[in-house]
């Protein structure tokens, strides 16, 4: 393993963010913080939801910002780069064994989606106002969650980017994101779904389900989530699946 | 390399995944000495850059082998990949850095220290004639520049083999000559380089050895000058006539100096000598004797051009 190698291809997309800071940061944080904003204020400020939404409301948010910011920072530039500037073959020549070079852009995009999650925290308690009932109960459940989450998030990043052709983009956030999205417990707890039993079933293959079920179980406890152990070992689950179809995806886009 | 020797070797049986599957390779074997400017010749789709792919880990064959010196390309890709450097067809510069950033991070790639990245990417960058243009990101940058670039970024590492794609391909004339300076020099430092071309003049000036490539197959492989002195007579008089003939083909076959006559795939009739100009008015009254008017002359020295005509039966640029 060439550990100078990793480190300067690491060095190289810190550069690289640091150089697109301001429009990293409204990518990542306008929409959720536009969400907070009308939901958890306006919503909640003009009656029509209750107040305990807020609290409900900011870890779905915070799941969403890390899987969005995750898969954005993996899978885009891995698809211009193989499909259209063939600028990541710069790296391919690097005497580095090829799966370190996906390993690496799957670690930075773990530590982008993880910055994600946390800075949008106290952007979103700023536009809650008063009333945000969230709290760290156990350190290290947090820390698991924020670290499994940014890594389903980075492995889906890779799995799509090397399965995905660049006029698929549109489609692939239209007919898979968006509905994981809406699917995945984020703006409603699991246990809402109670109603609709056969959809309570169906909705957990969707990993985003996790992401956010986990949040809610670290941060809000006091209102119904599923078990953490459970959630901890299906996201695990998916990061282990995700990674290695996206490892070989990998493989295949990078030698012909 | 422990003998200081260098050798760039590939017997490679390759094909292309896509399907239907495409065989860009047909046992192609060489073997490229150390120091030498070791040159692919052959019109497009010949299978070069799948040459060059297999012997840079980026293609890999469905049989076959291939070394860099001592290392299996395919079994030690890190150890290969430290002692090449690869000059693609196509510019693949990061557009997110700026032209010495790609410099100094390439470098990075490769384990070498702050200090004498930086003195080498400047050094670089001013034989280049890029240095005014070093902190600008490459996006703005013409073809010649980017290819300027990418030439310096593989020389970045000091590889001791260079894989040059179609390096000329799309340059001005101006910084074609650059190029080739460049290449010569390089190789004075005593390093191995391989370049694929079609064209010609550049594989003539150039290359100390030559490999000329047709479907993924060597035709011919030897120094320029042999190759040349290979082609029937030298000469090369393409003609068209009126009214061709098998008669005519006999009696143009008697005519002094005349090695091979053939016909083309066109209307015409290629015919090989060892004169060119000087033959002309015995053809012209040939054929008036005949009965088949000469209408079409074109009269070529002795070129690879030629050579490729004569082992293929087409034209380089077809």
């Amino acid at each position: 393993m060439n550990w100078k190698a990793f480190g300067a291809m690491l060095a190289r997309d810190a550069h690289v963010a640091r150089r697109n800071a301001i429009q990293l940061f409204f990518q990542t944080f306008l929409q959720p913080l536009l969400f907070v904003f009308i939901f958890g204020r306006v919503m909640v400020g003009s009656g029509y939801m209750p107040p305990q939404y807020k609290s409900l409301l900011l870890p779905g948010i915070i799941a969403i910002s890390m899987v969005f910011t995750g898969i954005w920072a993996v899978a885009m530039p891995l698809i211009a780069e193989f499909q259209w500037t063939r600028e990541i073959e710069d790296r391919l020549l690097a005497p580095i064994d090829i799966r370190w070079i996906a390993i690496e852009k799957v670690l930075a995009g773990m530590i982008q989606a993880a910055v994600a999650g946390l800075v949008v925290i106290p952007l979103a308690w700023l536009v809650l106002g008063r009333g945000v009932g969230i709290s760290v109960q156990s350190p290290l459940e947090f820390i698991a969650i924020v670290l499994l989450v940014s890594a389903f998030s980075a492995c889906g990043g890779l799995a799509l980017g090397c399965s995905m052709n660049q006029q698929h983009i549109g489609l692939m956030f239209s007919m898979l994101l968006t509905p994981m999205i809406f699917f995945g417990c984020t703006y409603y707890p699991w246990s809402a779904l109670e109603k609709f039993p056969i959809l309570q079933k169906a909705v957990l293959i969707n990993p985003i389900v996790y992401a956010s079920e986990g949040m809610r179980g670290t941060l809000v406890p006091q209102f119904p989530h599923l078990s953490t152990l459970a959630t901890l070992a299906a996201l695990l689950f998916f990061d282990i699946v995700l990674l290695v179809v996206g490892l070989k995806q990998f493989d295949k886009k990078a030698i012909s | 390399m422990a003998t200081g020797g260098f050798v760039a070797r590939g017997a490679a049986r390759g094909s292309k995944q896509p399907k239907p599957q495409i065989t860009a390779l047909d046992g192609l074997s060489l073997e490229i000495q150390p120091g030498e400017i070791f040159g692919l010749l052959g019109p497009n789709g010949a299978g070069k850059s799948t040459t060059v792919g297999v012997l840079t880990t980026r293609v890999r064959p469905t049989s076959g082998r291939a070394w860099i010196g001592q290392h299996d390309v395919w079994k030690e890709q890190a150890e290969v990949k430290h002692l090449i450097g690869v000059v693609p067809q196509r510019p693949n510069h990061d557009f997110s850095l700026t032209a010495r950033e790609i410099l100094i991070f390439h470098a990075a790639y490769f384990g070498m220290g702050s200090k004498e990245r930086n003195e080498r990417a400047d050094s670089l960058l001013e034989k280049f004639k890029l240095t005014d243009r070093a902190n600008q990101m490459v996006r703005g940058f013409s073809g010649g520049m980017m290819q300027r670039l990418s030439i310096a970024r593989a020389m970045m590492h000091d590889p001791k083999v260079l894989f040059l794609d179609e390096p000329s391909a799309g340059l001005d004339p101006q910084t074609r000559i650059l190029l080739w300076e460049i290449i010569r020099d390089y190789n004075r430092e005593g390093k191995t380089i391989l370049l694929t071309t079609h064209y010609m003049e550049e594989a003539d000036a150039l290359c100390h050895r030559l490999a000329i490539v047709d479907h993924g197959k060597i035709i011919a492989l030897d120094t320029p000058q042999q190759l040349k002195a290979s082609i029937p007579g030298g000469y090369l008089l393409r003609l068209r006539f009126g009214n061709q003939t098998s008669e005519l083909f006999q009696r143009l076959q008697s005519l002094a100096g005349v090695r091979e006559v053939r016909p083309n795939d066109g209307a015409g009739t290629d015919v090989y000598a060892d004169r060119g100009g000087s033959l002309i008015p015995e053809i012209a009254s040939l054929a008036a004797s005949a009965g088949a008017e000469l209408s079409d002359v074109h009269i070529s020295e002795p070129s690879l051009e030629n050579l490729f005509l004569h082992h293929t039966g087409r034209s380089l640029r077809d």
